[in-house]
């Protein structure tokens, strides 16, 4: 038989039982969905949804649409997702560094918290951080406070809220100096190429950031007040903090353990990045007489970091779609705002878990795609 | 060539397979429910996923609870053992999706009959086997005793997916009170919660509250407030589309009621086929082809009564005895002062 036919019907036969599997589960749901009398359609999505959610970063009540509280639940979604890379991404760094520490402690240390954290199911530590912690935490009365403005209780932890007047001069004060450190940066760039000079870039960047939203409080007219918490009596021996921000229980308890279970696994890939850079090339770079914090800038990092992105893409993934274990700590995430509440009182069980599976998978190809690019800008550029 | 030929009869027997199902489907007889039960040997039921006496189980694994009862009634009636019941917890958010995807018969869960879930998701409510209303439970130490001294921020626990959650808005709205909501997905996560003080209240059917608080760490330091802010009738609940399932697991739980009515107890049950009284013959399967009507026995409602026992039996076995709501309320009979009252099995 001729090689190209049989070359294409395998793959025929591949696209026929896909579309056939599909076609018969398709049908099959439009049966049974008629013979159960189930409407099949997205208007609901405008209809009132007459809920409250905890936790809302938008403006929700009950009186907005069962839209709005999609993305009530996708925002607090994206919300422990970035809180809880940021955390993972700097504890696993340390981690991972520390495991390679000469310090006998240290890197007994760090292998012991990896081995502890990622051995144990993720529901557990969740579980285990909200309620085993939550019962440690003192009533709202009975809490001291932190640094006298922090209060750390059973129902959230509680933090002044900032007052800012002329916060937008302040906010320009920032741009400027970023704008400002990037000019000096590129021709400090320039200068080193051409005559050979370092300025110190550094110690420049630093003052600018500093000096510049200082100046903004000092002549800009900039002024900063703080709303401090204060108790406020519910009943009897029932209390809670008015003013200030308030960060719920559930929201600290799934952010840590989502950051302390992923930080490991980051650990590790930072482990093996740095493990992955060839002896030869440190050696060599200190024989062309750079110091060791150039050596780890210029020769390790940049070779590490190509070993170490693409696998901690996949653990910025996981911690993404890990968070929707929020559901069993009352964390009002998308997985229970959207797929739980309101498939609840809606019933559209299809409409709606369709549409959180097509939020997942825009969300975890967000963060490929982003990883993708910075991994490419990264990798050795062939000249 | 031979390779292909292989692939394709493969596939061509798992089209014709596939095909087979779905002309199955299609060819839904008049009881297919009732059919598969039968064939099966057990009544597939969805229950709570532990709510001391409405459907809780054991150590051992056995289910005991008037949620219960309905579906050891069905199965008494259908395949003549009220043993034989798969039991399928299930939580709040779960238990419609468990139902209409075929994967229970009968969902037997203190579920709220309201007029969108019995219209709008496929399901059918058969009847009410609790009648109850939501209430709010709070810390003795509180002071609180009444609703009314609710104030602004106060934080509520309780489960996700229910009707709970549209009252309690309802309700805080009303009384213009602001309120945090903490809504988990098990009610065990709900008490623990609560119990640990991370809400002030801890709000569900009252029925619920009564049952959940023999769990607490310290049962005597919680009181559930006097007032009853929502219509809650729990029932039983089936598919949409076999009206047959529908009557059978309708009148299996009318006939413990109206058992209950005429005396007919699972002791006495056998001596009653001699009654004079024609309602009571017909119940004990003495008179009448009430069972033909569903592709049944004579005897269904006998056994019935024999193995489950009448409504009272059951609701003093699991909500009396247990000392969840020693009073009846609503839940007595219409001649005893109470709302039960259900049509005739004539």
């Amino acid at each position: 038989m001729d090689l190209k036919i049989q070359k294409i019907i395998p793959q025929l036969i591949t696209v026929l039982v896909v579309v056939l599997v599909f076609g018969f589960f398709t049908y099959n749901a439009q049966i049974n969905m008629e013979n159960r009398g189930i409407d099949f359609g997205y208007g609901f999505l405008s209809q009132e949804s007459s809920f409250d959610v905890q936790f809302s970063l938008i403006e929700y009540d009950g009186s907005h649409s069962y839209f709005r509280a999609y993305l009530v639940g996708l925002l607090n979604t994206i919300l422990v997702s970035v809180i809880g890379i940021i955390i993972a991404t700097i504890l696993g760094v340390i981690v991972g560094v520390a495991r390679l520490s000469p310090n006998y402690l240290i890197n007994q240390f760090a292998a012991f918290y990896v081995e502890f954290f990622r051995n144990i199911p993720l529901l557990l530590q969740i579980f285990f951080w909200y309620f085993a912690a939550l019962r440690a935490l003192p009533l709202p009365q009975d809490a001291d406070a932190m640094l006298g403005v922090f209060f750390l209780t059973i129902k959230g932890l509680y933090v002044p809220a900032f007052i800012w007047e002329n916060l937008n001069v302040f906010l320009y004060s920032i741009i400027a100096a970023i704008i400002a450190i990037v000019v000096i940066r590129i021709h400090a760039r320039k200068v080193q190429e051409t005559q050979g000079k370092q300025l110190p870039v550094f110690w420049i960047s630093v003052g600018l950031i500093f000096i510049l939203p200082l100046l903004s409080f000092l002549i800009g007219g900039v002024s900063l007040s703080f709303e401090i918490p204060k108790l406020k009596q519910l009943a009897t021996t029932s209390f809670k903090y008015e003013g200030g921000i308030s960060l719920p229980p559930e929201l600290i308890a799934l952010t840590l353990s989502l950051a302390l279970y992923t930080a490991t696994f980051i650990a590790e890939c930072v482990r093996a990045g740095i493990q992955g850079v060839g002896k030869g090339q440190k050696e060599a770079a200190a024989s062309i007489g750079l110091n060791p914090n150039q050596v780890l800038k210029l020769v390790v990092m940049p070779q590490a970091l190509r070993i170490i992105i693409p696998p901690t893409t996949n653990q910025y993934l996981n911690l993404t779609k890990n968070s929707s274990l929020a559901a069993a700590i009352a964390y009002p995430d998308l997985v229970l705002v959207f797929a739980g509440t309101a498939l609840m009182q809606t019933g559209k069980a299809i409409e709606i878990v369709s549409i959180t599976m097509l939020t997942y998978l825009s969300l975890s190809i967000s963060i490929s795609i982003l990883m993708n690019w910075y991994n490419k800008k990264i990798a050795i550029k062939e000249k | 060539m031979f390779k292909y030929l292989k692939q394709l009869t493969s596939l061509v027997a798992m089209v014709a397979v596939l095909f087979t199902f779905t002309t199955e489907t299609m060819a839904a007889k008049k009881s297919k429910t009732l059919k598969n039960t039968q064939k099966k040997g057990f009544v597939r039921c969805g229950v709570s996923q532990g709510l001391p006496g409405f459907s809780n189980a054991d150590a051992a694994g056995n289910w005991t609870g008037i949620d219960v009862d309905v579906c050891r009634a069905v199965a008494a009636a259908v395949l003549g053992d009220a043993n034989k019941v798969k039991f399928t917890p299930l939580s709040a958010k779960e238990r419609f999706t468990a139902l209409t995807s075929g994967e229970i018969d009968i969902l037997s869960r203190n579920t709220t009959w309201t007029l969108s879930r019995d219209a709008d998701i496929g399901l059918t409510f058969v009847g009410v086997n609790f009648y109850d209303g939501q209430g709010f439970m709070v810390r003795k130490s509180s002071g609180i005793t009444s609703t009314s001294q609710f104030k602004d921020g106060i934080s509520a626990c309780t489960n996700i997916g229910t009707t709970t959650e549209l009252n309690m808005r309802d309700f805080f709205n009303s009384k213009g009170i602001s309120y945090e909501p903490v809504a988990f997905e098990k009610a065990d996560e709900v008490v623990a919660a609560y119990d640990a003080g991370r809400c002030d209240t801890y709000t569900t059917d009252k029925s619920g509250l009564a049952a959940q608080r023999t769990k607490m760490s310290n049962p005597d330091d919680h009181i559930v407030l006097p007032e009853t802010v929502s219509k809650e009738p729990l029932g039983p609940v089936v598919r949409q589309g076999d009206s047959v399932w529908e009557d059978i697991v309708r009148w299996s739980l009318n006939a413990m009621i109206e058992a209950e009515e005429y005396g007919i107890t699972s002791a006495n049950a056998d001596s009653m086929k001699t009654s004079d009284n024609p309602a009571v013959k017909r119940l004990v399967g003495a008179e009448g082809e009430l069972g033909a009507a569903f592709g049944l026995d004579n005897e269904w409602s006998l056994r019935i009564i024999k193995q489950v026992g009448n409504y009272g039996e059951s609701y003093k076995r699991n909500i009396a005895d247990t000392g969840i709501l020693p009073d009846r309320g609503p839940n007595e009979l219409w001649t005893k002062g109470g709302i039960l009252y259900v049509p005739p099995a004539r």
